[in-house]
């Protein structure tokens, strides 16, 4: 194998289609569906009384309209995707609701018609009688339980872990110094650029269930409606196509939508589809952050942590589809690259009146690095220790590794960093910030994470050559925007001696490759890139053997390079790679493309049956990587920001990061992954909060009042690497897909605390806030 | 109306947005829609060459003008504009959601500052919302598409 582009700054194969307007997300896919509508509730938490649909059904042109008691499914709960011996009290919703409606935004009825306007005007003549219910909306509310969420949860909770490494009751006891602290996290939003959509066509002829579905995982999608409809997986195809962003809401599964609008183009015979608009995705569309730390730190004189116990609250939201997950992450992760002798976490999932949870871009981890990098600057603080010294003094060595947390990951393992050196990522980080600016409110932050990323179980691919010597590759899961086209293309292009355009690469169409898993938890170059450089190596096998018998040369002694096979050292011994292709298929019919070389009279350039025994045809093969755990990227990113003592808005001066994400594919990518989670960060740091009243109701749907950084609030960002590689996969690679969120909150926090000598504990800040936090109390 | 290059009939249904009606009657759908209320850019088309937000105007106020949009900047098969070239060498597109507002922002950017200084730049990208690249590197594809339009 030579490594001619895996490490490359390959332009993306997939930018032409996409400039030029020829992109094809689902909402663009019509081919004569209706369009349909969701009723939603305003209310976060009431009882329905009754439903009318009746001046719905009868408005012209509208097709159809459901409600639960429509559904075949409408009494069953929606699935717990991710169950937990610790969930005691998991809950989801159903489909629609018919009895209690637990967040503003929960779906109701279903109105199908020959066109959107059409579906928006009925859907106003639903009517539902609705009876007002006690609401709860803050995770301290939950956890008081004054009022319930779910009148059979006690408490408000659905779940409590607690976790323990060393003994922390007595370390905390003997350490010589000791404080607490709380941290706050409000909610925010993914708020990808394409919200939701979903079309579906049934085939009555085929019996065959075709669905278009913005989501993160099609293989998932496509067994849960296998379930469901009783049909068998392969009369099912579910196809996520380009995806305009995702950062995590779009591996929640089921959304309502992504079952009616199935069960409504299999009732209806006709293509049916669903696009939600922006204000819906605010309110039904999963959101993420919503915790609050109690935390205890001991530790000595020279600011080494030698206790540390988090307790802390997850604010679920109304419901449980996807477990406990983000709790516990942030109770893996808040450790952090840093020696924490004695460990103990607690954490409750509570209930509230709002929309439920799931990953978001970083996942538990923005909030977890917040935890333990704040809690170091107060040690720093109070023993008027550099910032820097007291990390230095608490990370884990280069020479630990593996090193094990002992606390529970989301992979079903324990956490074991598998390779790092986090001493140079801050000192690398120090040196490329350099000296402080002048000026007055002016602070530096620092901020270091781990990341545990490419988590299992697996992924798969399936790669050809083609007779033309192209080359085709898929994989199960989709791309948001990571740019799988391209570096999947590296990879298969480096083990099989071809020019990177010459591998069209396929991801999250169950045609093309059925098995899978999806695309979050920065995995998809870990386990999807390692299952591609499987099938292409076993895809090189396979040409060496067939090539051998016709180059008369041991499989041995040739070598795949310039689209052709060859004998090493002997050039001019070899046959293109499309012959080969040719050669793996013995034909009877020739068919073109060369296709005359293997067929029966064609000469036979061994004895014995023409597909060996053991061989299969075509010059393809179907490869799987499952990893043994996880792998963990870390770094580091530092600030320079300066804080106007009269606006409060914030200048980056200098933001610098250095990542390691073990061996790079594509540096151009990397970068781009990082610069776009640092903007994402920034946002949700000093921009973006879920403004959530009493009532429940977010008074901040749109993106006139939830500020995502346009690119006047986003600064350059200078990014450096180091590379450690994984010893758990045969590339080496770590994930890099949420890396430039994770520590940009605990980065601002510590440079506006420096800068305006005020404690910041809470997330997100914007200048109204500090403006409070600043004045005299 | 002309829709690059290319006259069409009024449409038929008055309540109709120039974003839908770009994209459900005439299938150029590479006119995407984020928000519907003018936040975002993702739907930003050139109208007379200007560039301007589809989503916020109906259709039938667009009789009588010209409107070009991501589709009408090159002929396929043809080279890309150089708009275009410089977002793809810059990276400056992830997922393409938003790409092609931009494209079209940038194009009318130039046309009005064909050598932008960095506050211009600022300003011209400033509609356009992208949850993607963090922006530098659309910066960057700026000042490389002015100059490869200035070749």
């Amino acid at each position: 194998m030579t490594t001619r582009w895996f490490g490359a700054r390959v332009q993306r194969i997939e930018d032409d289609r996409l400039l030029r307007g020829h992109g094809r997300y689902t909402d663009d896919i019509d081919e004569g569906a209706l369009e349909s509508v969701l009723v939603r509730t305003p209310y976060a938490h009431a009882r329905i009384r009754s439903i009318d649909v009746t001046a719905a059904r009868a408005f012209p042109d509208v097709v159809a309209v459901y409600t639960a008691e429509d559904l075949p499914f409408g009494n069953k709960d929606l699935p717990i995707l991710i169950p937990h011996p610790n969930l005691t009290h998991g809950r989801t919703q159903r489909c629609l609701a018919s009895e209690v409606v637990r967040y503003a935004g929960e779906a109701v009825a279903f109105v199908v018609a020959e066109n959107r306007h059409v579906a928006e005007d009925a859907a106003e003549l639903v009517e539902v009688d609705y009876e007002e219910l006690p609401v709860v909306i803050t995770p301290e509310a939950a956890a008081r339980a004054d009022r319930l969420v779910h009148d059979d949860v006690p408490g408000n909770v659905a779940a409590e872990m607690i976790q323990e490494v060393g003994d922390v009751k007595t370390a905390l006891a003997r350490a010589p110094k000791r404080k607490q602290l709380r941290f706050r996290f409000e909610r925010g939003a993914a708020a990808p650029m394409e919200g939701r959509a979903v079309w579906a066509r049934w085939s009555t002829a085929e019996r065959k269930l075709t669905v278009y579905d913005s989501t993160q995982s099609p293989t998932s999608i496509r067994g849960g409606l296998a379930v469901l409809f009783g049909l068998p997986e392969s009369s099912v195809e579910v196809i996520a196509p380009d995806v305009g962003g995702g950062f995590g809401p779009k591996i929640m599964l089921f959304y309502p939508d992504e079952l009616l609008v199935p069960f409504a183009a299999m009732r209806l015979g006709r293509p049916v589809k669903w696009t939600e608009d922006r204000q819906e995705h605010f309110t039904a569309v999963n959101q993420e952050r919503g915790q609050v730390h109690d935390v205890e730190v001991g530790y000595d004189a020279e600011g080494k942590v030698l206790a540390l116990s988090v307790d802390f609250i997850h604010d679920a939201g109304a419901y449980t589809p996807y477990g406990i997950i983000l709790p516990i992450i942030t109770a893996a992760q808040v450790p952090g690259p840093y020696l924490v002798p004695n460990y103990r976490v607690r954490f409750r999932d509570v209930y509230t009146n709002a929309t439920p949870t799931s990953p978001y871009r970083g996942a538990g981890r923005p909030h977890a690095c917040f935890v333990m990098e704040r809690t170091l600057d107060a040690i720093a603080a109070e023993l008027r220790l550099d910032r820097a010294e007291v990390r230095r003094r608490n990370l884990i060595q280069p020479d630990q590794f593996p090193y094990d947390l002992g606390v529970a990951w989301q992979d079903g393992n324990t956490v074991v960093y598998d390779s790092g050196n986090y001493p140079a990522l801050l000192e690398k980080a120090l040196a490329n910030l350099g000296p402080r600016p002048a000026g007055d409110h002016v602070g530096m932050g620092l901020g270091l994470y781990v990341e545990g990323t490419g988590v299992g179980p697996y992924e798969g691919a399936h790669v050809q050559v083609l007779v033309s010597g192209k080359v085709v590759a898929a994989t199960g899961i989709p791309s948001q925007g990571q740019s799988h086209a391209t570096v999947w293309a590296q990879v298969v292009a480096d083990q099989l001696g071809v020019d990177v355009s010459d591998v069209e690469v396929t991801g999250g169409d169950t045609r093309r490759f059925p098995w899978g898993v999806g695309t979050f938890a920065s995995r998809g170059a870990v386990i999807a890139g390692n299952a591609m450089a499987i099938a292409a190596g076993m895809v090189a096998d396979k040409a060496k053997r067939i090539a051998a018998d016709h180059l008369e040369a041991d499989p041995a002694d040739l070598e795949l390079t310039g689209g052709q096979v060859r004998v090493k050292g002997s050039p001019d011994r070899g046959m293109p790679l499309g012959a080969v292709a040719v050669l793996a298929n013995p034909v009877r019919y020739a068919f073109g493309g060369g296709t005359e070389a293997a067929t029966q009279f064609a000469g036979n350039a061994r004895p014995g049956p023409p597909l060996q025994e053991g061989e299969q045809p075509g010059l393809e093969a179907t490869g799987y990587f499952s990893p043994p755990g996880s792998t963990w990227a870390s770094g580091c990113h530092a600030a320079y920001v300066r804080v106007d003592p009269e606006t409060f808005r914030i200048d980056f001066l200098k933001y610098v990061v250095v990542h390691d994400c073990g061996r790079v594919i594509n540096p151009m990518v990397v970068e781009g992954q990082i610069e776009g989670g640092v903007a994402q960060g920034i946002g949700g740091a000093f921009y973006e909060r879920l403004a959530y009243d009493e009532s429940g109701q977010l008074r901040n749907a749109s993106f006139m009042e939830f500020l995502m950084p346009y690119a006047t609030e986003v600064p350059p960002i200078e990014i450096d690497h180091i590379e450690t590689p994984s010893p758990l996969n045969p590339l080496g690679v770590k994930g890099a897909g949420e890396a430039g969120v994770i520590p940009v909150g605990a980065v601002i926090a510590s440079a506006i605390e420096e800068a305006l000598g005020i404690p910041i504990t809470e997330m997100p800040l914007s200048p109204l806030k500090l403006y409070e936090l600043s004045r005299p109390s | 109306m002309r829709v690059n290059g290319a006259d069409h009939p009024a449409p038929v249904d008055p309540r109709r947005l120039l974003s839908d009606h770009l994209r459900h009657d005439l299938g150029l759908t590479g006119t995407h829609v984020g928000c519907e209320h003018g936040v975002c850019g993702c739907c930003t088309v050139l109208f007379d060459g200007a560039p301007a937000r589809s989503c916020l105007m109906l259709a039938v106020q667009a009789e009588g003008h010209e409107v070009t949009t991501i589709e009408g900047l090159t002929e396929d098969g043809a080279p890309l504009h150089p708009v275009q070239q410089a977002f793809h060498e810059c990276h400056a597109l992830q997922c393409g959601f938003c790409t092609p507002g931009f494209v079209m922002s940038v194009v009318g950017l130039l046309a009005q500052h064909p050598e932008p200084t960095a506050q211009q730049i600022e300003e011209g990208i400033s509609g356009n919302l992208c949850r993607c690249t963090g922006y530098a590197s659309i910066r960057r594809a700026v000042t490389r598409a002015s100059e490869l339009s200035r070749g």
